[in-house]
């Protein structure tokens, strides 16, 4: 078992600005995120001396994070790797703090896209080989693939909706989520097709947001406010960039991050209590779940029907609502971390699921891109 | 050092005087798109211009659905060439939504556009 094992803790989180923010910049909804974060922490900014952060506007990042919140960082990385950066994150930062580079890492994003924009921005930029065929980005690379896995597996538009509707009973538990009004299967697959088989229905949220986290040593974890919740696991693994490169449409490489963070955690998927996965359309939820191995390759329909994954179902996903019907501004990455710190604590009322000691948060980045797992758990896992 | 024009560049010439190419590997020999100055599968700079046989199969296939103001849908396909590689292109001749992943389709270089531009076609005309 890695050294890196329990090596870190997630001691705060805060986000800032769900929704809609009109009025802000990015960098004044992240400075919210992170004065929550840093709160929640029992921390003073001063004490922050290690900094991430990834955005589709500051492409210095964590530069800009920096001077805007005072802090000059002994450790800094913007490293950007679409939406799974935050997630991708928690490597960096881990190895800074066991290092002994920085003690307080924090790892914040903070986005206005849908009051500056109100249409999802990609990070993808026209290239010769794809641009010319005008593909409706992010969202036909992700038909591409559903289409494919429709193709080899059989799986419905139905299944599809299942993902969006549980995602929706989810959110209407959380007092926090954007959209919480009632959503049916009939709901999804009467909803406008943007590229086929992809409704709107399928496709994430744009929303504003900001969400940052603070993460020191174990060992000094355990002088914080809140109980700590320990980074058991983590890998980042990334196969391709453009859609036309990824070898097989119906696998990611998310395969190999989970198969990666579960070794270091010494997990398997059996241990997981809740999972909080990059959702940026339905057919990633049914992906990501055959993936990282919580049923065979081509199930992840099957698996996900029934309410399977909704609110008493079989297995508690994305229980914040996820980017489907809480938040996603533009990169989504931090939250579902967030919410899979939250479960682990307990604090996450209604929606909280049950005697949750392992919790497992994945990122997704690019177009099936970039994968990025971290599996966390409270005291009783680090034994 | 390799040739001027760069891989990219050339491939762009080609196109303008109406021919599709890739590149096949002198190290590996396996074909490769897009194009490079190192094979992904080797690493040989040993790379030569070949033109593909222009068979290909509908991989995967989207429709991109428009407001009525903004133009009709149109197809979007990844299309894996006979000799292996997989290209972005569209469909023509054939309704978008009527293109079917494994439907047999053949290359032509369309050059009424902005730019020339390879697009597919249903093999043998069918539709």
């Amino acid at each position: 078992m890695s050294g890196l094992r329990g090596a870190a803790a997630i001691v705060g989180v805060g986000h800032a600005c769900l929704g809609e923010a009109p009025g802000l910049s990015p960098i004044e909804i992240l400075a919210q995120a992170t004065e929550a974060a840093v709160r929640d922490a029992g921390l003073k900014m001063s004490d922050v001396d290690g900094i991430i952060s990834a955005s589709p506007v500051y492409n210095m990042a964590s530069m800009t994070a920096a001077e805007y919140l005072g802090i000059r960082p002994r450790f800094t990385d913007s490293t950007t790797l679409g939406g799974s950066s935050f997630v991708s994150h928690i490597t960096p930062a881990a190895l800074a703090l066991e290092a002994g580079l920085c003690d307080v890492v924090l790892i914040a994003y903070g986005s206005n896209q849908r009051s500056a924009t109100g249409r999802l921005v990609s990070n993808s930029y026209p290239d010769a080989y794809e641009g010319p065929y005008n593909l409706r980005q992010p969202i036909t690379s992700y038909a591409l693939a559903a289409s494919r896995h429709m193709h080899q597996y059989g799986t419905t538009r139905e299944q599809l909706a299942e993902v969006a509707v549980a995602a929706r009973a989810w959110a209407r538990l959380n007092p926090e989520a954007f959209m919480r009004g009632p959503l049916s299967i009939d709901d999804v697959l009467a909803s406008r097709m943007i590229s086929d088989p992809l409704s709107k229905s399928d496709c994430c949220l744009v929303t504003d947001g900001g969400g940052a986290m603070v993460v020191v040593r174990a060992d000094r974890a355990k002088d914080m406010p809140n109980a700590p919740v320990y980074v058991l696991g983590h890998a980042t693994a990334h196969w391709h960039r453009y859609i036309s490169q990824m070898e097989d449409l119906t696998v990611t490489a998310a395969t190999e991050s989970g198969a990666r963070a579960c070794e270091m955690a010494g997990v398997g998927p059996a241990d997981v209590d809740v999972l909080e996965l990059y959702d940026a359309f339905t057919i990633n939820t049914i992906m990501f779940l055959e993936d990282l191995g919580f049923c065979a390759k081509g199930e992840g329909g099957a698996f996900v029907s029934g309410g399977a994954i909704a609110p008493g179902g079989r297995l508690p996903v994305n229980t914040n609502g996820g980017g489907l019907s809480c938040v996603h501004p533009g990169m989504y990455g931090i939250f579902p971390f967030i919410e899979a710190v939250r479960q682990v604590r307990g604090v996450c009322g209604e929606r909280q699921v049950d005697n949750v000691d392992i919790a497992l948060a994945h990122g997704n980045g690019g177009v099936f891109s970039s994968q990025a797992t971290v599996i966390l758990g409270g005291e009783a896992t680090l034994s | 050092m390799i040739d001027t024009p760069g891989p990219d560049l050339a491939y762009q010439n080609y196109l303008a005087e109406g021919a599709f190419m890739i590149q096949k590997c002198g190290g590996c020999g396996r074909h490769i798109f897009y194009p490079r100055v190192l094979c992904p599968h080797c690493a040989s700079d040993a790379l030569d211009w070949v033109r593909p046989s222009g068979d290909g199969t509908v991989y995967a296939t989207s429709v991109v659905r428009q407001r009525p103001e903004k133009g009709p849908h149109y197809n979007v396909a990844l299309v894996e060439l006979a000799e292996g590689p997989r290209v972005m292109s569209r469909v023509e001749g054939v309704a978008p939504e009527d293109v079917t992943i494994g439907m047999a389709v053949t290359a032509e270089v369309d050059r009424g556009g902005d730019a020339p531009l390879v697009i597919f076609r249903p093999t043998g005309g069918a539709s």
